[in-house]
C-alpha cells in the first residue's frame, strides 16, 4: 500500500505537471489498505482479479508490475492497452488480470464468467475471483444482475465494495436508502464482512476470512469498508463538496498512517524500516518511468484499425 | 426428411455442442424447457451439464459469456427475443465489441436474437436489432435467409473467434423448410444472388428475402427480371457482389425490416451512390418498415414492415425512372 501511494503521488505530480499523462487520473489515495488486502488474499496467474477505479494497490498485490502502469498513463506503444485504451482501464486478461470498461457494475458478470467457464472446464480447483465497486457504482442494475447470478451459481466470487461515502459529488444520502449496503448481502444470498476501511488489520482480517470462505465452496462474499477518498475523484477534483466534518471524521483518517502507527506499535516495523522501504519503492518508480519514457508512442500508421481477430472479415481490408 | 428454419437453429447447436466440449448454451428458460421457441428442445438431456437456465439478466448474461469466452470457453447465449438484448445493449457493445481490440484476447461467443416481426407480437417483441448493432465496431451480424444458412451459419458463428449476433427471424421458424441442410457453401461474410436478373436489382436478407423474391415473381408477368441478392450476413457487407449485381442492372432497391432512419439499407445505398455512381441508371432507393414503433393488430402489422405489394411498388418506381 505504501508503494501504491507513491506510484499514485508520482502519476499526480506527472499530471499537475502537464504533457506527459495523456487523459485523466483517478487515484485510490486512501482506499489502499482495503484494496490491497484483497489483492494480497489473490495470487496472481491463478485467481481471477477485476480492479476497478481506486486499486492501483491490489494491483501491486496481485503481481501487476509498475511498467504496465506506467506504460498505460504514458500511452506508450509497448504497454497492454498500446495506447488503444488508458489508465486505470488496463488489465492482460489471459493472465487473470481483466481490463475494465468505464461502465461501473459490468464487470461483475464478467469475473463471474471466468469463474463459471472454469468449473465447466473443471479447471476452477479452488481459485477464485474478486472485482471491486463504487457505493455508487452498487446502484447500477449490472451490479445488481451480476452478484444475483454469481449468488445463483455458487461461484467463488469476492466483491468488494468500497464505500467511500461519495460517488463523484453525490453522497451516500442520493444514492441508496438501505442503512448500510451490507444488507445487501443478504438480499443476494450471499455472506457480507464488514471491515473498517482505514485500518489495515481489520481489512486484512476481513479479505482473508471472506476469500478463505470463497474458496472453500461458499459461494460469493461481498466485502463492505467505509472511508473517504485522500482526494478528489480525479486529479482534476478539487473535491470541495467533501464537508469538513467528515474529513476530520474518523473515516477521513489516512489508511496508511493507521497502519504506520499499527506497525510499529506492534513492533513489526520501526520508522527506520518504513523508510527504507520507501527509498526502495523510488528506485522502483523512477526505473519504470525511466523505461516506460524511452519507449515508442503509437503510430497512426503501423496501427491495423481493425477490431475483429478474424482479419478477412474485417471490411475494407485489402490483403 | 424435411426440416424447418427453428429445427436447423436446434440441429446447428446440437452439432455444436457435439463437436466442440467449450461450447455451452446460456438463457432464459433454455434447459429443461428446451426455450421460448423450443429452439434447444431435448439438448439439456443430451449434453447434461452444457445448457444452462440464467436469471432474467441480459446483461449479467453477456457478461458471464464474455467472461467465459476470456477463459476459452465458446458460450451460445439466447435472448428469449432480440429486443430484450437491449437489457445488455452495454455488455454487447462494450464489452464483448472491444475485448479484441482493447486486449488482444478474441471473444467468441454466439447471441442468438429470435428477430422480427410476426403478427400479433406488438411493439416489444418484434424487433429487428442488425441495424443497431452493425453500428458497433467489432461484432458481426449475420441474418440467415433460408434453412441451410440457419444451419450452416450458426455453425461457422460458434467457430468464429469474434462475438457473432445471429439474427434468426422468427417468421421463418416454422413457415420455412428444406429437404435437407444441404452442404457447408459460402462462408460467413459472402452475399448470395437468390435469382439473377437483368432490370434492378433488390438487396435484402432475412425474411424481407422471401417477400422480394415473391415480388420478383410478381413482375416477371410484366416482362420485368429483377436480381435479388441475399446478403446473408449484413456486417461484413459483401459490397463486390452488390456493385456488381447493379453494374448489370443499373437499378437499386435495399429492402430491410427495421426501422428506416439510418441502418443496413442506407449503408447499401451509401455504398452504392459513392462508388458506383456512374453505373446507376436511376437514384437508388430504400424500403424499410415505418418509422413507428411495431403495431400488434394484423392488420396494423402488415402494413408497417415491407411486403411484396409495396416492394413491387417500388420497383416500378424504380424501373419508370
Ligand atoms: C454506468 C456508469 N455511469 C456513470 C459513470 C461515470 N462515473 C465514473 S466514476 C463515477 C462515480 C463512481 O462512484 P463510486 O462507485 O462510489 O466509486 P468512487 O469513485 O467513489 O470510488 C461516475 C458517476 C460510469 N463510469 N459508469
Ligand atoms: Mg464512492
Amino acid at each position: 500500500m505504501q508503494l501504491s501511494r507513491q506510484v499514485e503521488e508520482k502519476l499526480g505530480s506527472l499530471y499537475r505537471s502537464g504533457g506527459r499523462i495523456v487523459g485523466g487520473v483517478y487515484l485510490g489515495k486512501g482506499q489502499e489498505a482495503f484494496s490491497a488486502a484483497l489483492g494480497v488474499q489473490l495470487v496472481g496467474g491463478r485467481d481471477v482479479y477485476g480492479p476497478l477505479i481506486r486499486d492501483q494497490a491490489g494491483r501491486i498485490a496481485f503481481g501487476e508490475p509498475l511498467l504496465d502502469c506506467f506504460r498505460t498513463y504514458l500511452g506508450t506503444a509497448t504497454g497492454p492497452m498500446r495506447g488503444r485504451d488508458g489508465n486505470i482501464h488496463r488489465g492482460r486478461p489471459k493472465e487473470g488480470m481483466l481490463a475494465m470498461i468505464s461502465h461501473l457494475g459490468a464487470l461483475v458478470s464478467v469475473v463471474t464468467g471466468v469463474l463459471f467457464a472454469r468449473r465447466l472446464r473443471g479447471s476452477l480447483g479452488d481459485t477464485v475471483g474478486a472485482t471491486s465497486i463504487g457505493d455508487g457504482g452498487t446502484s447500477t442494475g449490472a451490479f445488481h444482475e451480476g452478484m444475483n447470478l454469481a449468488a445463483v451459481e455458487k461461484l467463488p466470487l469476492i466483491v468488494s465494495v468500497a464505500n467511500n461515502q461519495f460517488a463523484y459529488s453525490t453522497p451516500n444520502s442520493r444514492q441508496f436508502a438501505c442503512e448500510d449496503l451490507l444488507s445487501r448481502a443478504e438480499g443476494y444470498g450471499v455472506r457480507g464482512w464488514s471491515v473498517a476501511g482505514t485500518d489495515l488489520a481489520s481489512c486484512l482480517k476481513g479479505f482473508r476470512a471472506a476469500v478463505a470462505a470463497a474458496r472453500s465452496g461458499s459461494g460469493p462474499q461481498m466485502v463492505v469498508g467505509r472511508m473517504l477518498r485522500l482526494g478528489g475523484h480525479g486529479e482534476h477534483d478539487d473535491a470541495s463538496y467533501v464537508p469538513e466534518e467528515a474529513r476530520f471524521s474518523h473515516l477521513g483518517q489516512d489508511c496508511l498512517m493507521v497502519a504506520e502507527k499499527t506497525l510499529a506499535a506492534r513492533g513489526l516495523a520501526s520508522a527506520e524500516v518504513v523508510k527504507g522501504w520507501e527509498q526502495e519503492g523510488r528506485k522502483l518508480i523512477d526505473a519504470a518511468i525511466a523505461q516506460a519514457g524511452r519507449e515508442p508512442l503509437p503510430d497512426p500508421y503501423r496501427e491495423r484499425w481493425d477490431a475483429l481477430s478474424t482479419s478477412h472479415l474485417v471490411e475494407g481490408r485489402s490483403e | 426428411m424435411s426440416l424447418t428454419y427453428l429445427e436447423a437453429i436446434r440441429e446447428a447447436q446440437y452439432e455444436a455442442l457435439r463437436q466442440n466440449a467449450d461450447v455451452f448454451l446460456y438463457g432464459q428458460d433454455i434447459g429443461a424447457f428446451g426455450g421460448a421457441f423450443k429452439a434447444t428442445k431435448g439438448l439439456a438431456r443430451e449434453f447434461p451439464g452444457r445448457v444452462f437456465d440464467s436469471p432474467i439478466s441480459e446483461d449479467a448474461m453477456v457478461g458471464l459469456a464474455v467472461g467465459a469466452a476470456i477463459e476459452g470457453a465458446r458460450p451460445i447465449l439466447e435472448m428469449q427475443f432480440a429486443d430484450f438484448s437491449s437489457v445488455g445493449f452495454n455488455q454487447i457493445v462494450n464489452q464483448a465489441g472491444t475485448q479484441y481490440w482493447r486486449t488482444d484476447v478474441p471473444c467468441p461467443i454466439t447471441i442468438r436474437l429470435p428477430s422480427g416481426g410476426t403478427p400479433g407480437s406488438g411493439p416489444f417483441h418484434s424487433q429487428s436489432m442488425e441495424s443497431i448493432y452493425a453500428h458497433y465496431p467489432g461484432l458481426v451480424i449475420v441474418t440467415p435467409a433460408t434453412v441451410e444458412d440457419a444451419y450452416w451459419m450458426l455453425l461457422d458463428s460458434v467457430e468464429l473467434n469474434d462475438p457473432v449476433m445471429f439474427c434468426e427471424h422468427k417468421f421463418l421458424y416454422y413457415h420455412l423448410k428444406a429437404d435437407s441442410l444441404g452442404e457447408r457453401s459460402l462462408p460467413i461474410g459472402k452475399a448470395r444472388i437468390a435469382r439473377p436478373g437483368r432490370h434492378a436489382t433488390v438487396v435484402t436478407y432475412s425474411a424481407m428475402l422471401h417477400e422480394a423474391l415473391k415480388s420478383a415473381e410478381e413482375l416477371q408477368l410484366d416482362g420485368y427480371q429483377i436480381e435479388v441478392v441475399d446478403l446473408r450476413s449484413v456486417k461484413p457487407m459483401d459490397t463486390d457482389t452488390i456493385l456488381a449485381s447493379v453494374a448489370r442492372t443499373g437499378r437499386l432497391l435495399a429492402v430491410g425490416e427495421s426501422f428506416p432512419w439510418g441502418g443496413v439499407t442506407a449503408e447499401i445505398v451509401a455504398r452504392v451512390s459513392a462508388e458506383a455512381f456512374h453505373l446507376l441508371d436511376a437514384p437508388p432507393m430504400r424500403l424499410n418498415s415505418k418509422d413507428t414503433p411495431i403495431p400488434y393488430h394484423p392488420n396494423l402489422w402488415k402494413s408497417h414492415r415491407p411486403t411484396v405489394t409495396t416492394i413491387s411498388d417500388a420497383v416500378r418506381r424504380l424501373l419508370r425512372y
